[in-house]
């Protein structure tokens, strides 16, 4: 297959690259910018005129749902999602039933994604078996079976010797340990973040102090043992001080945040709105607006969807009850735009965080657009308007705090390898 | 005129308790009614206030409407007075107590609601342990169906803060120069929630709630309430006291130490109602834990209007259900 995509602007911040251009593709590389290889005949012509081509985003926060909770989202309903979202490479949180803690699970997931072939799955493996926080995992087995970090998904080890152990245990072979910071006890039962929304509505309040005494014991043992620590799903203001603070030091950590709490304030739960049920909680003005600087200035490495489909009926509780979590792969780049615009970050600057930023952290090679790279490509229009709406979205998870919101951006192709594998016109 | 409109219209947007008109279409919560449907319930309660005085207390109302008492969470004097309420306006009314597995809860609200829909119920009267319950509820009833919240959780429990307000107005009619305690567990406390709420929408200028910080929620100032730690001090000069009622699983959350050091500090005795005006009055939502929250002495005291209160609830209820059943859906 040869495709030759016409008048696009390439935007590839690591090419240094941001102008119009065209671009051909053959046998899965990049073969030319500018000017076509010498007999080059396409197949197809894609005509990009107004939009940009991009190296394909790299999410590495997806529920897929599979194995376990097929009634929520398949790995064929999600994962044409994230095509449709320009997404060419994912992490998946090991919260699955079972959950990824051994190896087998993790082949037979990554085979069934490859034959698929969407979008590359890079799972990421319990850190402790069950991720009950007792015993660890095989990490070096499961490494070999594909996953790229190890992670306890929503759950905490509440025993530090365990903690440190596994931390110590990873850093060993090099592997990157990744944990959602907040101190379990202080978080018990809570739903909503602990100021004046969760005084009114008589909710139970998470305190900031979950997420800051987390992320201190947390950047202490790492430091200690020498482990790689990725901090998921910042959600404080205090955090991102720390986090800056630990890097200015010369620690190697990096940090995530989701497209929810980059936009929305515990404000938004409005009259128990349960799909603004979301861990970590939304928070305060304050911190929404110090996670959005914190992606600007480079204290946070990347944004992820934080992509976690949900069925109807586990949101049809009172707030406490229904089930956390929001549906997110198709949302991921028009929220990105809207925070760049936002904020005022140039584009280039922007898709960093969804492209090449966020690979690094999971250590695979960073999608480009430099010629024989893989093409691994997102074309969108930047300015394409679309309403939220469960209609509007191809995953199986409807539930979001931004349904009726509209958007702003649209992709229009996704390549992996270079096979189209998600053409807007064909919806 | 044009501006009045424009307000209905902005609360009707974010208020799912009025109607397109900015009637009354469900009582959810205190929270964000205008204080002229306030004041339309209290009015309409003062004139149901004679009604059990009469050799037949009833009037017809509600007569061929269906009530419905749903309560996931045991209450036996909230259920009772609604029913009361209920029938003194004539109303058929069936009370279930809906026992529930934590697992189901809400399948079993909704479902529950569903079939008694179908059994052409016109009203539910609900109460829940979480906050959020009628809400929910009211987002998904048919849209003839009224929704009364009873208690949510921690959230909001609106008829008990309108009998409260109500209590004051008729003991207290100046609501512009009074000094509002109220103490104990405001952490956990719908009826604290929906007494402030009531208080500050009727015009109340100092609410004080008096508590130790393990039994306030953060930033609860910004409810619009002064905070005291000290219960000496923030019964200084109030004119009204109201009490709330201490669960016993306090002091397992480490809450408390025990129930005694809380009646040391902050129950309610003769010498600390001393530090009040000498003509406050002394309320309690009930039931009352003598000796914890509140003394004996004070409670059976002159000041207190602990038994009035549980009067006027039903006058309350019946003028809240009045007003629905009169609303157009």
């Amino acid at each position: 297959m040869k495709i030759h995509i016409k008048h696009g602007r390439l935007i590839d911040a690591t090419q240094s690259l941001d102008r119009v251009a065209d671009i051909y593709i053959a046998a899965g590389k990049i073969v030319g910018i500018d000017k076509a290889p010498d007999g080059f005949q396409a197949n197809q012509v894609i005509d990009a005129t107004g939009c940009v081509v991009s190296p394909g985003l790299v999410d590495i926060s997806a529920r897929l749902r599979e194995p376990g909770f097929e009634y929520k989202a398949t790995l064929e309903s999600e994962l044409t999602a994230a095509a449709r979202g320009g997404i060419t490479s994912l992490a998946c949180p090991p919260d699955t039933d079972p959950v990824l803690d051994e190896p087998g699970l993790v082949e037979m997931l990554k085979h069934r994604a490859k034959q698929l072939n969407l979008v590359h799955v890079y799972p990421l493996g319990a850190l402790t078996q069950k991720l009950l926080g007792r015993e660890i995992t095989e990490m070096c087995e499961l490494t070999e079976a594909g996953c790229v970090g190890f992670s306890q998904a929503d759950t905490a080890i509440t025993d530090t010797q365990v903690l440190w152990r596994a931390m110590q245990y990873a850093a060993t072979f090099g592997l990157t340990v990744w944990l959602r910071p907040e101190e379990p006890y202080l978080a018990n039962n809570g739903v909503a973040h602990d100021g004046e929304v969760a005084a009114r509505l008589g909710l139970k309040g998470i305190p900031a102090a979950a997420e800051t005494l987390s992320i201190y014991q947390l950047l202490s043992i790492a430091k200690h043992t020498g482990a790689k620590l990725h901090l998921c799903r910042l959600s404080t203001a205090e955090g991102v001080e720390m986090v800056r603070a630990a890097k200015r030091a010369g620690q190697a950590v990096s940090c995530d945040v989701s497209i929810n709490h980059l936009h929305l304030t515990d404000m938004d739960i409005a009259y128990f709105d349960s799909n603004a049920h979301l861990k970590p909680p939304l928070r305060s003005q304050r911190d929404r607006d110090a996670l959005r600087k914190g992606l600007s200035d480079g204290t946070i490495d990347a944004v992820c969807s934080d992509h976690t489909p949900v069925d109807d009926d586990s949101k049809l509780y009172p707030f406490a009850e229904a089930e956390a979590g929001a549906t997110g792969l198709e949302l991921l780049l028009p929220l990105t735009l809207k925070w760049a615009h936002e904020n005022k970050v140039e584009l280039a600057l922007a898709m960093q965080s969804l492209t090449h930023k966020p690979a690094q952290i999971l250590g695979i090679p960073a999608p480009s657009l430099a010629i024989n790279s893989d093409a691994d490509i997102c074309i969108f229009h930047p300015e394409q308007a679309w309403t939220v709406s469960a209609q509007s979205l191809l995953s199986q998870g409807k539930n979001t705090p931004f349904l009726g919101y509209e958007m702003l951006g649209r992709v229009t192709h996704t390549l992996l390898h270079g096979q189209i594998v998600f053409n807007a016109q064909h919806v | 005129m044009e501006v009045s409109i424009l307000n209905w219209k902005t609360a009707d947007m974010y208020n799912p308790q009025l109607d397109k008109d900015g009637n009354l279409k469900h009582l959810l919560t205190i929270e964000g009614l205008p204080k002229k449907i306030l004041n339309q319930i209290l009015d309409t309660a003062e004139s149901f206030v004679g009604v059990a005085e009469r050799e037949v207390k009833k009037v017809p109302l509600l007569r061929g409407k269906t009530v419905c008492n749903l309560f996931f969470e045991n209450s036996t004097r909230t259920r009772t007075t609604f029913e009361i309420a209920a029938k003194r306006l004539s109303a058929d009314v069936i009370s279930l107590n809906v026992s529930t597995s934590s697992q189901s809860k809400g399948e079993t609200i909704l479902d529950t609601i569903n079939n008694l829909t179908a059994m052409h119920a016109d009203m539910f009267v609900v109460r829940h342990a979480q906050s959020g319950a009628a809400h929910m509820i009211a987002k998904h009833v048919a849209p003839h169906i009224h929704v009364i919240n009873a208690g949510d959780g921690r959230h909001a429990h609106p008829t008990q803060g309108l009998l409260d307000v109500f209590t004051i107005r008729h003991y207290k009619p100046d609501m512009h120069n009074l000094k509002v305690a109220i103490v104990g567990d405001i952490l956990h406390s719908r009826v604290a929630r929906s007494e402030i709420h009531a208080l500050t929408t009727l015009g109340v200028p100092e609410i004080r709630v008096i508590a130790p910080k393990t039994l306030l929620p953060e930033q609860v100032e910004k409810l619009g309430v002064h905070v005291y730690h000290d219960v000496n001090q923030g019964l200084k000069d109030v004119d009204v006291v109201m009490m709330l009622r201490l669960q016993n699983e306090r002091m397992a959350g480490a809450m408390l130490p025990s129930s005694q050091e809380f009646f040391k500090t902050y129950g309610l005795t003769p010498e600390k109602l001393a530090l009040a005006k000498p003509d406050a009055i002394v309320m309690h939502p009930g039931p009352m834990n003598r000796g914890v929250e509140i003394d004996s002495a004070v409670a059976d005291g002159k000041q207190s209007v602990i038994l009035p209160q549980v009067t006027y609830g039903i006058a309350v209820r019946m003028a809240v259900m009045s007003i629905l059943a009169g609303n157009p859906s």
